[in-house]
């Protein structure tokens, strides 16, 4: 229970279930008040308290479980480490991965509990499959991809069936203070929301060379490759205009060189993805199906093939934006919520035709 | 759901005739400042509760100086005479504490250190939680003339131990110096007397000893100097200013009297429970320690480390069976830290975070450590498989 609304209510639907539920939360940080404070995020103080008093108007029992340690072992040293190899995690998917549905699962299945109950906005019907929410501006299908077999038998999701709206409307209704609470969006663990101040803090600065994909000119300096996201635009601060004077984008950071490629938007057409770390659910391939490459990113038709050495996927259409450490997450359209067929980690994107292929130099440059 | 309710020393149930005073007294209006026939009647109620709580406690009725409970009166007991002393004499501007003393001494004193400069010596503890009475007059030949004030608690509120209060109120009154203790846990528990013990003020509070919640007092000195935390009215000898809680007053002084009255024969019903229960859970749990002074040691505290368990995952799963006992140390976002005071004793980290503390009191039966007994073994077991989670995977 973070103190937002979402667990309040999976919580409180968990226990008129008939299930015996505690109200958990997780202490996340190694001091509190380094973290986001006020109604924004998790792991603060005022948090806390707001779940406590969720639980209490619920009336099951409540406690802080302290994950301070694994929490900052495999979640934000794994977030700069990410960084400095040159690609962009996602924080919250490797929390449900390494504490939510780890740590905090084995634990409590360890002291007797059966199952993990989280406000995600995701369907975990009968059949066992993981589906996208009815909502599709809140779904988190896409964070919860990485779960093995094993940790979604144990997980309950109450809320895939409700729109936020409706999760809100509900929370009023029961008595819980927190049905106004505004989202939370940014990374829990950067108070101030200055992701690149946050990773200059812990990487220093390391200046290379911002080169031009096409021509291979040096166009800039940067203070550290790891500020840069693949598909950003703004704050290149490159002295040289590109001779179109179109805006120019990252398409690739190369930590061995720390070099930063830039080129125009065209040369971001991504429509070969290769990944690792799959986890499928037995689905046969290759599979025409749907993939999402980042989270609330575009949905893509594809076809997936997975092997022993990953998963490679073809998209009928080109995407954008496409950055290693990232997921891919392959699903199959379904009127009662598409099924997520399986997750993996993105290494590589490539582009095999069209007019970018030739200018990327190669059979494929590094997403 | 309570099956089993063995945290007395957090908080213990109201006595019935505390509760009854307390009802009759709300009912009637009457600020015991006011001059007209209301206000005295107040007074008199007010009066009359502080002669009662002097009487059975071998004080003076002008040295009950009422407050809101124990945090006020350790905070006066330690900051108030600290800055009375230091503004008689610049040069007595250290603090002396014991290192297991509760958070409300521990954090004044700290407060003293880091706001007011105040230079602070802890008072080690031996393995059982006890002060050696050698370290304070230790502390007093080399530093006697800084001291302003030497505080220690008159029994641990985690462990129980007892301390040598009378010993450690002798050596700091000989060298001139005002020694505080915080007996919060000790009335009505084991025989308290101000006189007797020689302590210059002595903190006590309700909901200890059956009385209500938020009423406590300062026992202090009549020539000892306290600078007061609020100021206003000027009530309470000018050292506690504020309206006084007549109802809460009138069942202070009915709880305390009563437990006071009742040590004896309570304090012997309940440590047989309390050695049934420690005998009991050392044969269920062989390898369980036992924490504090096996001898000197409050007759409802039960005090244990479980090797390999998390205190609060213990907590969690007796709580889950009706059974409410305490990890003993309070924490800010609900995080248990380890206790300080088995860290002073000598414990290693692991072993403060496995302990966990029972308590009994007045309503405490034979039942309560059967159900105890009953859960016990089994969460032990489960919270030791849980411990497995924090092994690399």
């Amino acid at each position: 229970m973070s103190g937002g609304v979402d667990s309040a209510v999976a919580a409180a639907r968990a226990r008129d279930a008939g299930h015996d539920v505690t109200g958990v939360h997780l202490a996340l940080a190694r001091n509190p008040q380094t973290y986001r404070t006020g109604a924004r995020g998790c792991c603060t103080l005022e948090d806390s308290r707001d779940a406590r008093r969720a639980a209490d108007v619920i009336g099951i029992p409540f406690y802080v479980w302290d994950m301070a340690e694994q929490f900052h072992d495999d979640v934000v040293d794994d977030f700069v480490a990410e960084y400095a190899a040159g690609r962009t995690p996602n924080p919250c998917l490797r929390c449900n991965e390494k504490i939510k549905f780890a740590a905090v699962l084995d634990r409590a299945v360890a002291l007797g509990f059966d199952a993990v109950v989280t406000g995600h906005h995701a369907r975990l019907g009968p059949d066992g499959r993981l589906r996208r929410s009815v909502d599709p501006a809140k779904d988190q299908s896409y964070v919860l991809a990485v779960l093995t077999r094993a940790q979604l038998d144990r997980a309950v999701f109450p809320l895939g069936d409700s729109t936020k709206e409706r999760v809100r409307a509900e929370a009023a209704e029961r008595g819980l203070a927190v049905a106004d609470k505004p989202d939370s969006h940014d990374i829990c663990f950067i108070a101030d929301g200055d992701t690149k101040g946050f990773l200059a803090q812990r990487l220093g600065q390391a200046p290379g060379d911002i080169v031009d994909g096409r021509t291979g000119t040096v166009l800039g300096q940067h203070d550290g490759a790891y500020a840069y996201t693949i598909g950003q635009r703004k704050g290149l601060d490159l002295r040289v205009p590109a001779p179109d004077g179109r805006p120019r984008y990252v398409l690739s950071i190369t930590p061995k060189t720390n070099t930063v490629t830039v080129g125009p938007r065209e040369d971001l057409a991504v429509d070969t993805v290769t990944a690792t770390r799959v986890i499928w659910h037995g689905t046969p391939t290759p599979v025409e199906c749907e993939v999402q490459l980042r989270a609330h990113g575009e949905v893509v038709p594809a076809v997936v093939t997975v092997g022993s050495d990953g998963l490679v996927a073809h998209l009928r259409t080109p995407a954008r934006g496409v950055a290693a450490g990232q997921a891919i997450v392959a699903y199959r359209p379904d009127p009662d919520g598409d099924v997520v067929l399986g997750s993996a980690t993105i290494t590589s994107g490539a582009l095999a035709s069209g007019p970018a292929a030739s200018a990327a130099s190669g059979p494929a440059h590094r997403a | 759901m309570v099956m089993a309710y063995l945290d007395h020393a957090a908080t213990t149930p109201m006595l019935a005739e505390a509760l009854d005073a307390y009802v009759a007294a709300a009912r009637e209006v009457g600020n015991p400042s006011s001059l007209h026939a209301a206000g005295r009647g107040a007074r008199r109620l007010v009066e009359e509760s502080r002669e009662r709580i002097a009487a059975v406690l071998g004080a003076r009725p002008s040295e009950v100086i009422f407050t809101s409970g124990g945090t006020e009166s350790d905070n006066l007991g330690t900051k108030g005479i600290y800055w009375a002393r230091r503004g008689a004499d610049r040069r007595r501007n250290r603090v002396v504490a014991a290192a297991v003393e509760h958070h409300a001494v521990l954090d004044a004193v700290e407060w003293l250190a880091t706001h007011e400069g105040a230079e602070v010596s802890w008072l080690p503890v031996d393995a059982t939680g006890r002060v050696d009475p050698e370290s304070l007059a230790a502390l007093l030949a080399e530093h006697g003339d800084e001291i302003a004030v030497v505080s220690a608690q008159w029994a641990n509120n985690e462990v129980g131990t007892i301390q040598p209060v009378e010993e450690l109120s002798r050596l700091a009154t000989r060298a001139g110096i005002p020694f505080h203790t915080d007996a919060v846990q000790a009335v009505g528990q084991v025989p308290v007397d101000f006189a007797a013990s020689g302590v210059a003020a002595l903190t006590l509070t309700g909901h200890k000893l059956g009385g209500p919640v938020g009423v406590g007092a300062l026992l202090l000195g009549r020539d000892i100097a306290a600078t007061p935390l609020l100021h206003g009215g000027g009530q309470e000898r000018d050292v506690r200013s504020g309206t006084l809680d007549t109802p809460g007053v009138v069942a202070f002084a009915v709880a305390v009297e009563s437990a006071v009255k009742t040590r004896a024969e309570y304090a012997q019903r309940v440590a047989a429970l309390r050695d049934d229960l420690v005998a009991r859970v050392r044969t269920a749990i062989p390898d369980a320690i036992y924490n504090g002074d096996p001898e000197r040691r409050l007759p409802g505290n039960a005090h244990f480390s479980f090797p390999g368990c998390e205190g609060d995952a213990l907590l969690l799963l007796l709580d889950a069976q009706g059974i409410a006992c305490s990890t003993g140390s309070a924490c800010s976002a609900g995080v248990a830290q380890p206790s300080h005071v088995l860290l002073a004793m000598g414990a290693d980290n692991d072993r403060a975070r496995s302990s966990l503390r029972f308590t009994l009191g007045h309503t405490s039966t034979a039942e309560d450590v059967d159900e105890l007994l009953k859960a016990l073994p089994g969460a032990v077991e489960r919270a030791r498989r849980a411990t497995a989670w924090k092994t690399p995977r």
